[in-house]
């Protein structure tokens, strides 16, 4: 399905893509094809939605102040729950989990003093305490996501 | 630490750098700065750790990745920034954090997050894991993901009131504010 270079070029420049005049260009070098091919390849991982796009993850809490919530909801009320949720445009990432906390989210706001607030204004829209639960440590070293393409 | 451009810059950014032979000229053109000053304000912006990676953000579910695990652990705290760092060494682990607990309805401080093809594969990398770790005495539970209500939509604000639309609101793409990363 995906070639040898789709292959690379997923697995190999998620970290650092080069940072110069023609960075698809320096790809090319470094991997023995021209640059036509390489920007013919992202073109293609971009169209088959492989690559979401090429661009920079921001640290946690560098812009703003982020934190993970969870909800138990009962799940005759999840999906009208859950829909509350989304309508937030501080929200980002809202999934049902495997759990008795079964609605997990991300609150993202440009301070602390704004994130309680808003933290109030959904437990009383929703009627459902949240577990607070923002970050205090990240240990994560290896970046990016190594990709297995065998099966 | 970062100035009114270097934020316009990383906002041009949530929409992808072009695919074409000079994409910086291309977000210079937008932000009407050289070339050469999107380039090296980059630079700076990985530099200071604000950007954390600069690359390729790959689609998980669409490659084959279906199964998203959160797994959580109740380690000792003199132990865990150890355990953590342990943890992460692991390919297959895609975050490691550490998190409050909250009473004992939640008593986990540990998280981690593991993507795979099938969930019977990400059940086998966790005994990997947990065996490797010595995690085996530690309270855990495992949350796979079941629907996905909202990818995408975050916004920071300038204004005062979080609740209200703001004029200044500036729109970030979902892997700018935090990434899929935190969830």
């Amino acid at each position: 399905m995906l070639n040898t270079l789709q292959q690379k070029l997923l697995n190999d420049y998620q970290q650092d893509f080069p940072l110069s005049i023609r960075p698809y260009n320096d790809i090319a070098q470094a991997l023995g094809v021209t640059e036509d091919e390489v920007l013919l390849a992202f073109e293609e991982l971009s169209n088959e939605q492989f690559v979401t796009r090429i661009g920079a993850v921001i640290a946690p809490n560098k812009m703003g102040v982020s934190s993970l919530m969870a909800m138990a909801v009962p799940d005759d009320q999840l999906q009208q729950v859950a829909g509350i949720v989304s309508q937030y445009e501080e929200v980002n990432h809202n999934y049902e989990r495997e759990n008795r906390f079964n609605l997990w989210f991300v609150l993202i706001t440009k301070d602390e003093q704004s994130l309680q607030q808003l933290i109030t204004d959904i437990e009383l829209k929703t009627g459902f305490k949240m577990l607070y639960l923002p970050l205090l440590a990240d240990y994560f070293i290896n970046l990016g996501f190594e990709l297995d393409f065998d099966d | 630490m970062i100035d009114e451009l270097d934020r316009q810059l990383i906002i041009a950014l949530q929409q992808g750098l072009p695919i074409v032979s000079r994409p910086y000229k291309e977000i210079g053109l937008q932000l009407d700065i050289p070339e050469q000053e999107v380039v090296s304000r980059l630079c700076r912006l990985k530099q200071l750790g604000l950007i954390k990676r600069l690359g390729v953000i790959v689609n998980h579910r669409q490659l084959g990745y279906k199964a998203n695990a959160m797994v959580v652990f109740n380690v000792p705290d003199s132990l865990i920034k150890q355990i953590g760092e342990h943890v992460s060494q692991f390919n297959f682990v895609n975050l490691c954090y550490k998190r409050p607990r909250c009473g004992e309805q939640w008593p986990y401080n540990l998280y981690c997050m593991i993507h795979g093809k099938n969930k019977q594969k990400v059940l086998q990398q966790l005994d990997t894991l947990i065996e490797s770790c010595g995690l085996v005495k530690f309270e855990r539970d495992i949350l796979f993901s079941r629907q996905c209500f909202k990818q995408r939509g975050a916004i920071y604000k300038t204004g005062s009131n979080v609740s209200k639309c703001d004029r200044n609101a500036i729109r970030f793409d979902k892997e700018l504010s935090v990434e899929k990363s935190i969830l």
